[in-house]
């Protein structure tokens, strides 16, 4: 089973997380930019956490076979700090770095003005950068927010065929499926969805579109989600190919929209011999 | 529709930074400007690399003009002619325009443009024709994915002459990426990293796994250097006391500080370790 987790925060992870990621068939991963549980106070700390994502969590997932890329965004909650607000202006010179493939998560936290302004601000800059968006719907007040969201996307220069609306559930897939998205589902240990629910879900949508991540992060969270997926959709008689679009195809399909997506780890780390030698050790099994 | 970024308003671009057509099989390998076939038998006139190689420190060693001559035979038609223009403008537009220059932005979307395997030494050439001197490749290394830095440090003998920009080398080997640090030790680091630096700089490519060929003229700057002697004997005991093999490279630069230097015993089998090239100093 090969599996491409489309939104989890590897920054917040140990290298046993990627041991075992890839040891369940993790071969591709995309780490969003979001908020770090502690707030920021100034761009400069935005920046180089933009540059670790560009430098060293990539380096770090390739020693593990896995192909790392990212999405970089002013993340809703801390676009209402005006210490940070300038971050938007920066985003450009980020956003044309090959190894974004698209400008998120942005969204909605609260609903404030300042978001509105950020979330339009954003989806503009995808548009202009050839990207598309991960969006991800709020925790508090989700269906309004889930439309306010839609609205907002359906007002933007981006086609909804080139949005992914994240942390779905029951009560906002109806309306995020009408709209065209593509569908996202991250299933937590706790919160939002389960594996259970998550194949209702898919008996009832179908895969077309449907995404499944972790979302893994510094809370709660487990890494191998995915996985987890991919063994009920079969113990429930969803076939391999079911199992492959979810898990695999489509997260490249949307993620291939940016024509930035490189699955190809061996070109990742041929500057030395060793590290390739290294490389092909950790691949021998695979 | 908005002007695309990074473009001279005066001319048109061929390749505009906003592709909408989606990529069409992104999974396959996402070089598809990219001829799939041998390249042609490359016109090596003022080169001798007897395979000619377009990565690592060979990119520091060769002209650009060979290397030009090199990857213009390996590219594809479209990737070609976006290379061509992205010389010219780095030529005929140097320096800063605007948020981000034409150049830094075909510095930045290289990868998908020439594919993966290309990108280091199309950036190259790129850093070449824009004369970066040191202040711009400072900024384009600090503003720099860890590939466009790996491709400014071995820019870094065509482009600047004096010790200007070693503090970009003193960066890339504060990092435990080892990508970074090999590209770091090539032949600006032989020719002005101070002594301290540049031991520790060998000793970091042991204790991370690059391999010593990385460094350039290492047999120059080892030669009867009686402190690196002392700092890879202290190494080597550390290891035996540990119960840990000796990488086999440290035998062989102990040698290169002195003709008359036998390795210490025992001598062990090559340890990368288990994932000895991870970064981790171990
Ligand atoms: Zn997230």
């Amino acid at each position: 089973m090969r599996i491409f987790d489309p939104h989890i925060h590897m920054t917040s992870r140990t290298t046993d997380d990627y041991e075992a990621m890839h040891a369940a068939g993790v071969r591709a991963v995309v780490e969003p930019s979001f908020w770090l549980g502690q707030p920021r106070t100034s761009p400069a700390s935005f920046f180089d956490y933009f540059d670790s994502l560009l430098g060293w969590e990539p380096f770090r997932a390739a020693q593990y076979g896995i192909a790392h890329h990212c999405t970089l965004a002013l993340n809703p909650k801390e676009a209402n700090d005006p210490r940070c607000a300038p971050v938007l202006d920066e985003l450009p010179r980020y956003l044309v770095k090959d190894q974004v493939v698209a400008v998120g998560e942005i969204g909605y936290d609260s609903m404030t003005p300042a978001e509105d302004t950020a979330l339009a601000a954003q989806l503009q800059l995808a548009a202009d950068h050839g990207l598309p968006a991960l969006v991800h719907t709020p925790h508090r007040d989700k269906l309004a927010g889930l439309r306010r969201t839609l609205d907002v996307v359906s007002e933007s220069a981006l086609a909804p065929d080139r949005v992914l609306v994240d942390h779905l559930n029951e009560t906002t897939v109806k309306e995020a499926k009408d709209s065209g998205c593509w569908l996202g589902f991250s299933v937590y240990p706790d919160t939002k969805m389960d594996e259970e629910r998550v194949i209702t879900i898919l008996r009832e949508y179908g895969p077309e579109q449907v995404l499944v991540n972790s979302a893994a992060d510094w809370g709660k969270s487990d890494p191998l989600k995915t996985r987890g997926v991919g063994d009920l959709m079969l113990a429930e008689g969803f076939s391999d190919d079911e199992v492959d679009r979810v898990l695999w195809r489509n997260p490249v399909a949307f993620y291939g929209l940016s024509g930035r997506l490189d699955l190809d780890l061996d070109l990742d780390v041929t500057a030395t011999g060793a590290t390739h030698e290294g490389n092909s050790v950790l691949r021998g099994g695979a | 529709m908005r002007q695309p970024i990074g473009q001279p308003m005066s001319q048109p671009v061929e390749n505009p930074t906003a592709d909408p057509a989606p990529h069409p099989t992104p999974h396959a390998h996402s070089t598809p400007e990219t001829q799939a076939a041998e390249p042609t038998a490359p016109d090596l006139t003022a080169t001798d690399l007897p395979t000619p190689d377009l990565t690592g420190a060979a990119l520091a060693r060769t002209p650009p003009a060979d290397l030009h001559r090199l990857l213009a035979t390996r590219l594809g038609g479209a990737a070609r002619a976006w290379l061509d223009q992205a010389l010219e403008e780095a030529a005929t537009h140097p320096g800063i325009h605007g948020p981000i220059s034409v150049w830094e932005l075909r510095l930045a979307e290289a990868g998908r443009r020439c594919g993966p395997e290309h990108a280091d030494v199309a950036r190259v050439l790129i850093l070449h024709a824009a004369r970066a001197g040191t202040d711009a490749v400072s900024r384009v290394y600090f503003q720099g994915t860890a590939a466009e830095r790996r491709a400014v440090l071995h820019a870094l003998p065509h482009l600047v002459a004096g010790p200007d920009a070693l503090p970009l080398v003193e960066d890339a080997l504060r990092t435990n990426d080892t990508r970074l640090v090999a590209a770091a030790v090539g032949p600006y680091a032989a020719r002005y990293l101070a002594p301290h630096h540049w031991r520790h700089a060998v000793l970091k490519c042991l204790f991370t796994g690059v391999p010593v060929d990385e460094v350039a003229e290492l047999d120059r700057r080892a030669h009867a250097d009686a402190e690196l002697a002392r700092m890879l004997a202290d190494y080597a005991a550390e290891r035996t006391a540990a119960g840990r093999p000796v990488p086999e490279d440290l035998h062989r630069v102990l040698t290169l500080t002195d003709p008359t230097a036998t390795p210490p015993a025992p001598a062990a089998e090559h340890d990368p370790g288990p994932r000895g090239t991870d970064g981790k100093e171990s």
